[in-house]
């Protein structure tokens, strides 16, 4: 037969070209350079696969904001945007950090690795703190949709110890004094709809940060081992690129959730 | 269990024959291709059956070719296109003058209402040689109205109307299916459709007791829920006149203009602030939770013969809804002299 | 190197490489995660199965032979979660994906093993929800999970067969990255794009697919789950949500998901149909272009499940069109695979034998596709018997199909050992007519009107439930067969030798079973795939 002839063998087999071979090369890579473009593609597939999951929300969370424009508004309105920013320049910072990480791990420099591994992970427990402190509010207002946690969804004030608190119809009105009172409370009760897509949204990029705190803790393990240098820093170039997914997802549900229509507000 | 079996549902109404030439037509396609690619395999395998003497012969394609199967099935294709979508919108549209019924779906049965009050609960009668408009609506989750014998089939969703029609031709009993899965007895979701000759279905319509028109029940409604209160035709009116509403384009005040059909009736009833008529104030409540569904088909067909009387007549000189009310329920009471047939009356009704 | 004639047992590969239940457990081998596939979908197939059988039994009488209504709806929803997400999902590229795709390529492995074992881990998990749904009285939403019926209506325990499929997404998502990365960045030289054997471009396809609709249903799910812990209203109608938004969602990801379920099989149907016709395939680029059309296209045509669900006559009418350009690719790989065989040199081994019965029966399912993007036509048998057969015909008669030609043509490379011939052509032939015999009648059943998930039905449809019952229990024995002779061949099997079929393509120049590392030298690939007869041309000059 043939067969033969289809197919040579390769004389530069991996053990015999990397006579350097690095202690975190895997058996089934030819060098480190495959193995570094293979882990950096992974990510960014699966970084698509993200994006699709969280488009799907995005564009359930668009269709239902054309449907209940006014209420949209009105529960954007309620939200306190000082902390949403506070949070954005959190997250921004912790960005920061993470892109110093990898460059400290590019170079080779294991305390400074360490050090801004821990300053990411300090400012995204920061950004969750913040996250719990919003919800915790969201509880105290009674804006929790449904009627399993708290007092049940409501949305007209009066739930929270602080009276004037949590008052989504009163928003509505403030926008626009000419609107009824029976409208303003019907607007306000379809709000829950807005805070539906508030905490699953919020909730599903926590998640993500929760899941990320758990990687650089990891990651910071083993960059404290001194695993990482100017050879092998795929891992926090990887769990880097992650991290900033999971930010920029945060630069869109910013100004969805806190910003836009906001200065309708004045008019 | 009968001798034969039967390949085709009866064709039962208009389109039924229609629907079955398509598919007769797809059959032919399909087994035209079935039987040239079994034919083909069938050939090919004995004809180079594997021998020692013999050597495959290496092709390696031919674009010719691929060009000619990609272009042969794509015309094909259009073909069936074309002419399933024109079906479909004749079967989506149904003539104007087209009988109304209104069906409620719920877990796990059918409720029929006529304009004239009948009601009936798993079985639709229906005259023959007229157009049949079935307006439908679920109070629970999604069911599905399907008559195999009329080739006809709608989803009946929970927020808002759908309608299907059809008009039968001979008259009999036919199959009605639930066809979308709807929980534990999905299965036994099943009535009949009765269709009849015109002056059987007369005498049936007026051989029960109807406890007045849906027309007139809705206008009951709608003064026990003070709808008449602000719906008046005089100028200081806070809500917009409803007399002449009913198929008309409505210009809200966020500038997009609406036509008033029953599901825009229906939304402005359940969620008012949705869709505000132009130069109103959003001020009426919802009435969500408060009404059944029934209770909505009567104030819909109240305020839609509220307009049958206004197609005469400027807008502004007309009389009052009471009046066209009067004069229609009178028409409508005239025509069918209401006595009820099926006097299942459910308790989700006029509470 | 070897040749087709050395029959003996390699003396060391991947599966004497290390005994006992750690070396499985905690593999990072390929070989044997996809062997941990193997059995585990093959346990899912039989449950799904037993389900199918049960459903055919209580069909017998009109009124329902065996169940109370809502026991039957239980089992058509778990016979459904079953196959598409633990068997037909995972299928062809979990088991043979696995296995054959990186030696395909001249790769030693996957991109990433711990990945690929973690995915493994992942479906087990997703598996273990379904099963607890199971024992904890079974779930009644239909595969479908429409809403408000399963977020509202129901008390069974529908979020944890939901769980259990959302895990099984992701295990799904790490299988489709994994081959992605490995097809981009783990080719041995000279395995060019134009040399990929249509195997490895079907699975790729399907990983496209994979990785950008699974995570769509994932959402969806967990958007499921939460309406039914926190009564928030996204699909609820009474609390202001859409539930046809949720029939948009779920197809985005479902309709794509039947390519997942189907073009891996066309994939092995491209290499067996070259294999036993001893020919290079017909119209390779159009072949494995054919596969990338269809995942495109696959995902803008989800809207043709609902085109009596209450979507507009124009989006109707252009998810329609779309629904026929993605037809046509489908019907370029029957022409070419049929030309393939013309002036080939024809052998009818088993796996040719299934590849065959593909081509008739995929080619019947995916015409009668055509009346259901019918618009007029399809208002009629949309959610009947008819839609129920047309599926099976692409599922069952396509790729199950598919996966037995596929696993009857690997056996001897993944076990070393060839199946009995005369006993699977057998059974190959007990499967054609079997499952003719189950789903022909559902056409007729669907066109007269018998509407899908019904427990009971009226007598004059009983006729054809009773030939679709009897053809079940024939293709019950049909598949019953080769689980017992492939078990019987693992030790009483012929030793297959290398490459038992003189086939062409990595995997058959290595020993069988394969060394654990694959290749002990990086191949280097000098011409197209499936050169058969390439004695008689000039050789490439490697």
């Amino acid at each position: 037969m043939s067969h033969s002839s289809t197919t040579t063998t390769a004389n530069h087999s991996d053990s015999a070209t990397t006579a350097t071979h690095h202690p975190a090369l895997v058996h089934h890579f030819d060098n480190m350079e495959q193995q570094k473009e293979a882990a950096t593609f992974g990510m960014w597939v699966f970084l698509l696969t993200e994006i699709m999951m969280f488009g799907g929300l995005f564009v359930a969370y668009l269709i239902y904001r054309l449907k209940y424009y006014p209420a949209f508004v009105a529960g954007s309105t309620s939200i306190d945007v000082s902390w949403g920013f506070a949070n954005t320049l959190v997250l921004i910072g912790s960005s920061w950090t993470m892109a110093m990480a990898v460059w400290a791990a590019q170079t080779g420099k294991r305390k400074l690795q360490v050090l801004f591994i821990l300053g990411t992970m300090v400012l995204g427990t920061a950004f969750l703190g913040v996250k719990a402190k919003e919800y915790y509010e969201k509880y105290d207002e009674c804006h929790i949709p449904g009627h399993v946690i708290g007092k049940g969804f409501n949305a007209w004030g009066g739930c929270s110890a602080d009276k004037s608190k949590g008052n989504i119809a009163e928003e509505v009105i403030k926008r626009d004094h000419s609107i009824p009172e029976a409208s303003a409370v019907q607007t306000a009760k379809q709000s829950e709809m807005f805070f539906a897509f508030y905490f699953v949204m919020t909730g599903l990029h926590a998640t993500h940060m929760v899941i990320g705190l758990g990687v650089l803790a990891w990651l910071m393990w083993r960059a404290n081992r001194g695993e990482f240098g100017p050879e092998y820093f795929s891992p926090v170039e990887n769990v880097g690129l992650y991290w900033h997914f999971v930010d920029i997802v945060w630069i869109f549900l910013f100004p969805l959730l806190y910003l836009i229509s906001r200065h309708q507000h004045a008019g | 269990m009968q001798s034969t079996v039967p390949l085709f549902p009866e064709q039962a109404s208009t389109i039924a024959h229609h629907v079955d030439w398509l598919y007769l037509f797809l059959v032919a396609i399909t087994a035209f291709f079935s039987l040239l690619v079994a034919a083909l395999i069938l050939f090919f395998i004995i004809r180079y059956k594997r021998t020692p003497d013999r050597e495959a012969e290496q092709i390696h394609g031919s674009t010719l070719l691929e060009i000619v199967w990609t272009v042969i099935p794509l015309g094909i294709s259009m073909v069936i296109f074309v002419w399933a979508a024109v079906l479909y919108f004749h079967m989506q549209r149904p003539p104007s003058n087209a009988m109304e019924v209104y069906g409620v779906a719920k877990q796990w049965m059918w409720k029929f209402e006529y304009p004239g009050g009948q009601r009936e609960i798993n079985s639709l009668h229906v005259p023959i040689g007229r157009p049949v408009r079935v307006t439908l609506i679920s109070q629970d989750v999604i069911h599905s109205f399907f008559v195999p014998a009329f080739r006809v089939k709608q989803d009946v969703l929970p927020n808002r109307y759908m309608t299907t029609w059809f008009e039968a031709k001979e008259p009999g009993t036919y199959h009605l299916f639930c066809s979308q899965y709807c929980g534990t007895k999905h299965s036994a979701m099943i009535g009949e459709v009765v269709a009849m000759k015109p002056e059987d279905f007369a005498s049936w319509l007026t051989s029960g007791k109807a406890e007045g028109s849906l027309a007139a029940q809705g206008e009951k409604l709608f003064q026990q829920l003070g709808c008449a209160t602000c719906h008046r035709a005089d100028s200081g009116a806070r809500g917009p006149n409803l007399a002449g509403l009913y198929g008309r384009q409505v210009r809200l005040t966020d500038g997009h203009v609406v036509v008033a059909d029953d599901n825009y009736i229906r939304e402005s009833i359940l969620v008012p602030n949705a869709k505000v008529v132009s130069g109103f104030q959003p001020i009426m409540p919802t009435f969500q939770g408060m009404i059944s569904e029934e209770d909505l088909i009567q104030l819909s067909d109240y305020i839609k013969h509220l307009s049958a009387q206004q197609q005469e007549g400027p807008l502004n000189n007309r009389s009052t809804p009471e009046q066209i009310r009067d004069s229609e329920v009178k028409q409508v009471q005239d025509q069918m002299k209401q006595q009820d047939t099926v006097p299942q009356k459910t308790s989700g009704n006029n509470k | 190197m070897s040749t087709a004639t050395a029959n003996v047992m390699p003396a060391k590969h991947y599966l004497n490489d290390n005994y006992g239940i750690r070396s499985w457990l905690l593999t990072k081998d390929h070989k044997r995660i996809a062997v941990l596939y193997l059995a585990s979908i093959t346990v899912f197939f039989f449950i799904g199965g037993i389900y199918a059988a049960l459903i055919r039994l209580h069909l017998l009488t009109p009124q329902g032979a065996l169940f109370q209504a809502d026991t039957y709806n239980k089992l058509f929803t778990m016979h459904g979660v079953n196959m598409i997400f633990f068997f037909l999902v995972p299928s062809v590229p979990a088991v043979m994906g696995n296995f054959i795709l990186p030696i395909m390529i001249g790769a030693k492995d996957l991109a990433f093993p711990k990945i690929n074992l973690l995915s493994w881990y992942i479906y087990i998990g997703g598996a273990l929800f379904s099963l607890a749904a199971l024992v904890s009285g079974g779930v009644d939403t239909g595969w479908t999970f429409y809403t408000p019926l399963s977020t509202g209506f129901l008390r069974t325990p529908v979020t944890v067969l939901a769980i259990g499929v959302l895990i099984a997404g992701f295990s799904s998502i790490f299988t489709g990255l994994n081959f992605i990365v490995t097809v981009h960045r783990m080719r041995a030289p000279g395995m060019t794009w134009g040399r990929l054997p249509l195997f490895v471009w079907a699975n790729y396809a399907t990983s496209i697919i994979m990785i950008l609709g699974t995570p769509v249903l994932a959402i969806t799910l967990i958007l499921v789950a939460l309406e039914r812990a926190f009564h928030i209203g996204v699909f609820d109608p009474k609390l202001g949500g859409d539930p046809v938004l949720f029939q948009h969602m779920f197809w985005f990801y479902s309709h794509p998901a039947v390519y997942i379920m189907i073009l891996p099989g066309m994939g092995v149907i491209s290499e067996i149909i070259t294999c036993f016709s001893r020919k290079r395939v017909f119209g390779y680029p159009f072949i494995a272009f054919s596969s990338i059309a269809i995942a495109v296209f696959g995902f803008v045509v989800w809207a043709h499940h609902m085109f009596v669900a209450g979507i507009s006559v124009y989006s109707a009418l252009v998810f329609s069109l779309l629904s026929y350009a993605v037809a046509i690719p489908s019907a370029v790989k029957v022409f070419n695979w049929t030309a393939t065989m013309y002036k080939g040199s024809i052998s009818l081994q088993t796996p040719m034998l299934y590849a065959l019965a593909f081509i008739g029966l995929f080619t019947i399912g995916g015409l009668t596709g055509l009346f259901l993007a019918a618009l007029g036509l399809d208002i009629h048998i949309h959610d009947t018997y008819f839609v129920i057969a047309h599926f099976h015909y692409i599922m069952v008669g396509g790729m199950v199909t598919a996966y037995m030609g596929g696993l009857h043509f690997w056996w001897p490379k993944i076990t070393g050992r060839m199946y009995p011939e005369g006993w699977s052509k057998l059974s190959a032939l007990i499967v054609f007519i079997g499952f003719n015999l189950t789903f022909f009648p559902q056409f007729i059943l669907g066109y007269l009107g018998m509407p899908r998930r019904y427990a009971a039905y009226p007598p004059e449809f009983q006729v054809l439930n009773v030939l679709s019952t009897a053809g079940a229990s024939i293709l019950a024995v049909g598949f019953i067969m080769p689980a017992i002779y492939f078990i019987w061949s693992l030790k009483y099997g012929e030793v297959a030798g290398n490459n038992p079929w003189q086939a062409t393509g990595l995997e058959w120049e290595i020993s069988s079973p394969p060394p654990t590392h694959n290749f002990h030298e990086t191949p280097i690939v000098t011409t197209e795939p499936y050169h058969y007869g390439a004695e008689q041309e000039v050789p490439v000059v490697p």
